[in-house]
């Protein structure tokens, strides 16, 4: 950073009110004895000054408010998104995942072969890593069922939610 | 200055069924929110497109707004991500005038308008012109800083950044809207400096 930039981003703090007791001291000092603090000081507080009293807001026409009334009209205010959804959907799909995980792990260390790793020397074989079957673990026709039955539930529970969603809104419109 | 309800009176009475009483909010910010759909797009018809695309959104989800920002901050998030789809969705590019052959073009036309008006520009009419030769990123951050009055903290809610890059990003764009005021209104700049 040059040294220019650095007193323009010192001054901006110190017009900005943000910094530190002990800065604006130090920056208050500088203005005073220092010519070139003092002239960049005056510029920024210049600029400063049009950004916060010269800046003009753009008007939309005349009919903005009228057309956003009449649009609004036609619709209703959405239930709060904390009113439906559910906490205990999003902490059983939690729940379901960090089972699954636990599960794979428990699953993944049992086919380890520890007493291998404990008869070599002290160092560890990064290599025996390889032992867990992977492949045999995912590729099993029960594996398979499994994951299957748990998308079709899944999708069932997705559907009932929606459905009932659904019906809420039609009630809430027709009342 | 704020006169009347305030926003959050205006709001629970709105989520009570007073509809009538949301043009009072419309009424306080739609020219914070214009202004700011305008540093999007500089088609003043798409700009009230989006502003009234945002007021609609956030009545929809009004009962959303918990209170614990400011309303204004929570309109302004809405206007973020409003332009940023409606741009994406006409497929607009947003220029960086940063870009070399944009200052060329802006320094052409810039001789004339030199020549013929700049002693009679004001000094509003000058800093005003300039934050159109920013870029999009530049223009928003002082939009949100100097006129919407939103706090560093507040800005980074609403372009999902954290405040300490806020306060980068608004340096920077204090530096360049300098730049291009030495720049094109140097006139003027002088005049201030003297």
């Amino acid at each position: 950073m040059s040294k220019q930039q650095n007193i323009e981003e010192r001054l901006w703090e110190y017009i900005d009110g943000r910094c530190s007791a002990e800065d604006r001291l130090f920056i208050n000092e500088l203005i005073a004895t220092n010519q070139e603090w003092k002239t960049k000081y005056q510029e920024l507080l210049e600029l400063q000054n049009l950004l916060s009293h010269e800046l003009q807001l753009d008007e939309p026409s005349m009919r903005f408010t009228q057309n956003i009334m009449e649009a609004i009209s036609k619709h209703h205010i959405a239930p709060a998104a904390k009113s439906y959804i559910n906490k205990r959907i999003v902490w059983g799909i939690a729940g379901f995942f960090i089972c699954s995980i636990i599960g794979l792990l428990i699953a993944g260390m049992a086919q380890v072969n520890w007493s291998a790793a404990t008869t070599s020397s002290t160092q560890i074989d990064l290599s025996k890593l390889n032992n867990v079957n992977f492949s045999g673990f995912f590729n099993t026709t029960y594996t398979t069922i499994f994951m299957m039955i748990n998308v079709v539930l899944g999708l069932v529970v997705l559907d009932m939610y929606l459905n009932r969603k659904k019906q809420a809104y039609r009630n809430k419109e027709a009342s | 200055m704020q006169t009347g309800p305030g926003d959050n009176e205006i709001i629970d009475r709105v989520l009570r069924g007073e509809q009538a009483l949301y043009a009072h909010l419309v009424k306080r910010y739609q020219n914070f929110v214009f202004t700011i759909a305008l540093r999007y797009t500089p088609n003043r018809e798409d700009a009230e497109e989006i502003s009234q695309d945002v007021f609609v959104k956030a009545y929809r989800s009004l009962a959303d707004f918990r209170g614990e920002s400011k309303f204004s901050t929570w309109l302004y998030t809405i206007v973020t991500t409003t332009c940023i789809t409606f741009l994406r969705k006409k497929k607009v590019t947003i220029h960086s005038l940063d870009n070399e052959h944009i200052f060329e073009a802006a320094d052409n036309q810039n001789s004339a308008f030199k020549a013929n008006q700049v002693e009679q520009k004001s000094k509003a009419k000058a800093i005003n012109e300039a934050i159109k030769l920013l870029s999009v990123d530049d223009a928003r951050i002082i939009t949100l800083f100097y006129q919407a009055e939103q706090s560093l903290e507040e800005i980074g809610r609403i372009i999902g950044i954290d405040p300490n890059t806020a306060k980068v990003k608004l340096h920077r764009a204090r530096v360049r809207l300098k730049e291009k005021m030495e720049r094109y209104y140097s006139e003027i700049v002088d005049e201030l400096t003297s």
